[in-house]
């Protein structure tokens, strides 16, 4: 019997695309993160609502995500921004290669910030990297306050958090303290934001933090 | 997760050192996996089965490597095992800790049986 030593990676493809991409986003200055959540959170909400607010401000890119249609890039060019809408056809996550096959249709340099709004789903994207800067989380006040201790890969995964619906919490069985404590305890450095699409609550904040993000870049 | 997608990824780190006319001498392959690297071990085993079944590769076993969530504390200096979704050290509370193993997911090695 003899060993082949190996010590190789399984996700090595993805890893050297992802690495690939970031190179391509640090080289244009572009604040780059994933947003991910399970389906129905709120993340293309949220992006209508980013979006508007920052229309002037900034110039924002965006690729989408989805199994099937492009209903997600409709409703994010009404905002006249540059969108690619990637469809996986049954894949549950984006890699990086559709990333960066997404990327020959934008125009970097002429770019501040590009979003990328992951399928819906919040197993599977928590170990594909992208090349983003960061992973934004998105959980809704719809989905019980226990969900951080029960997908803790994407919580650890990720650097920000955003509680949406808040509007609705008089209405469903959701303790906003005991989900900030459960994302808390799995990923103490986790920046939290509220945000209700409805009222528009938390999204000047959540902006105005990107707006720092997108002004700190070398 | 993705454990047949993964299967065929480790099949074709393999195939990159072995070559089909030898892919019968392949015995085992060591496959290190982290506690926090999303993949289930069990699923994992089945989907290689499967995919190697009716192939030259069908011999090869997953020898599959269990490596624990273990965090730093830069507190008190301490390594100690995540228990429980706790991710605070648990001698003194504090949350200023890093993860240094629990993640990986790597192809480690492959035993052939060479005749030797």
């Amino acid at each position: 019997m003899s060993i082949i030593t190996i010590e190789r990676k399984v996700l090595e493809k993805n890893d050297e695309i992802a690495r690939q991409n970031r190179a391509a986003f640090l080289q244009q200055g572009l604040f780059v993160f994933n947003m991910v959540s399970s389906p129905g959170a709120g993340k293309t909400s949220i992006l209508e609502r980013t979006l508007e607010h920052l229309q002037g401000a900034l110039r924002v890119g965006v690729i989408e995500g989805d199994v099937q249609t492009d209903f997600d890039a409709r409703r994010v060019a009404r905002y006249q921004v540059p969108v690619v809408q990637i469809i996986t056809n049954g894949g549950c996550h984006l890699e990086a290669r559709l990333v960066q096959d997404a990327l020959a249709s934008l125009d970097l340099a002429a770019l501040d910030m590009l979003i990328i709004e992951n399928v819906g789903n919040l197993v599977c994207p928590a170990n594909y990297d992208l090349g983003e800067a960061l992973k934004v989380v998105v959980l809704s006040t719809t989905e019980g306050d226990d969900k951080p201790l029960k997908y803790p890969g994407m919580f650890l995964n990720a650097s920000v958090l955003i509680i949406n619906k808040t509007d609705l919490i008089p209405y469903v069985n959701c303790d906003p303290a005991a989900l900030r404590r459960h994302a808390l305890q799995i990923n103490p450095s986790l920046i939290i934001f509220e945000t209700s699409c409805t009222t528009l609550a938390g999204i000047p904040e959540w902006c105005d933090w990107l707006k720092s993000k997108v002004s700190r870049r070398p | 997760m993705h454990e047949l997608g993964i299967a065929q990824g480790i099949l074709e780190i393999i195939q990159q050192y072995v070559p089909e006319e030898q892919a019968g001498s392949i015995r085992s392959v060591k496959v290190r996996v982290g506690q926090l690297s999303g993949v289930v071990a069990d699923s994992l085993d089945f989907s290689f089965g499967a995919i190697i079944a009716d192939t030259p590769w069908q011999a090869a076993r997953l020898n599959l490597e269990h490596i624990p969530a273990v965090s730093h504390c830069s507190g008190c200096a301490v390594n100690f095992e995540i228990e429980d979704l706790a991710f605070c050290c648990p001698a003194c509370g504090s949350t200023e800790i890093r993860l240094i193993s629990g993640t990986e997911l790597q192809v480690v090695e492959i035993e052939v049986d060479d005749g030797g």
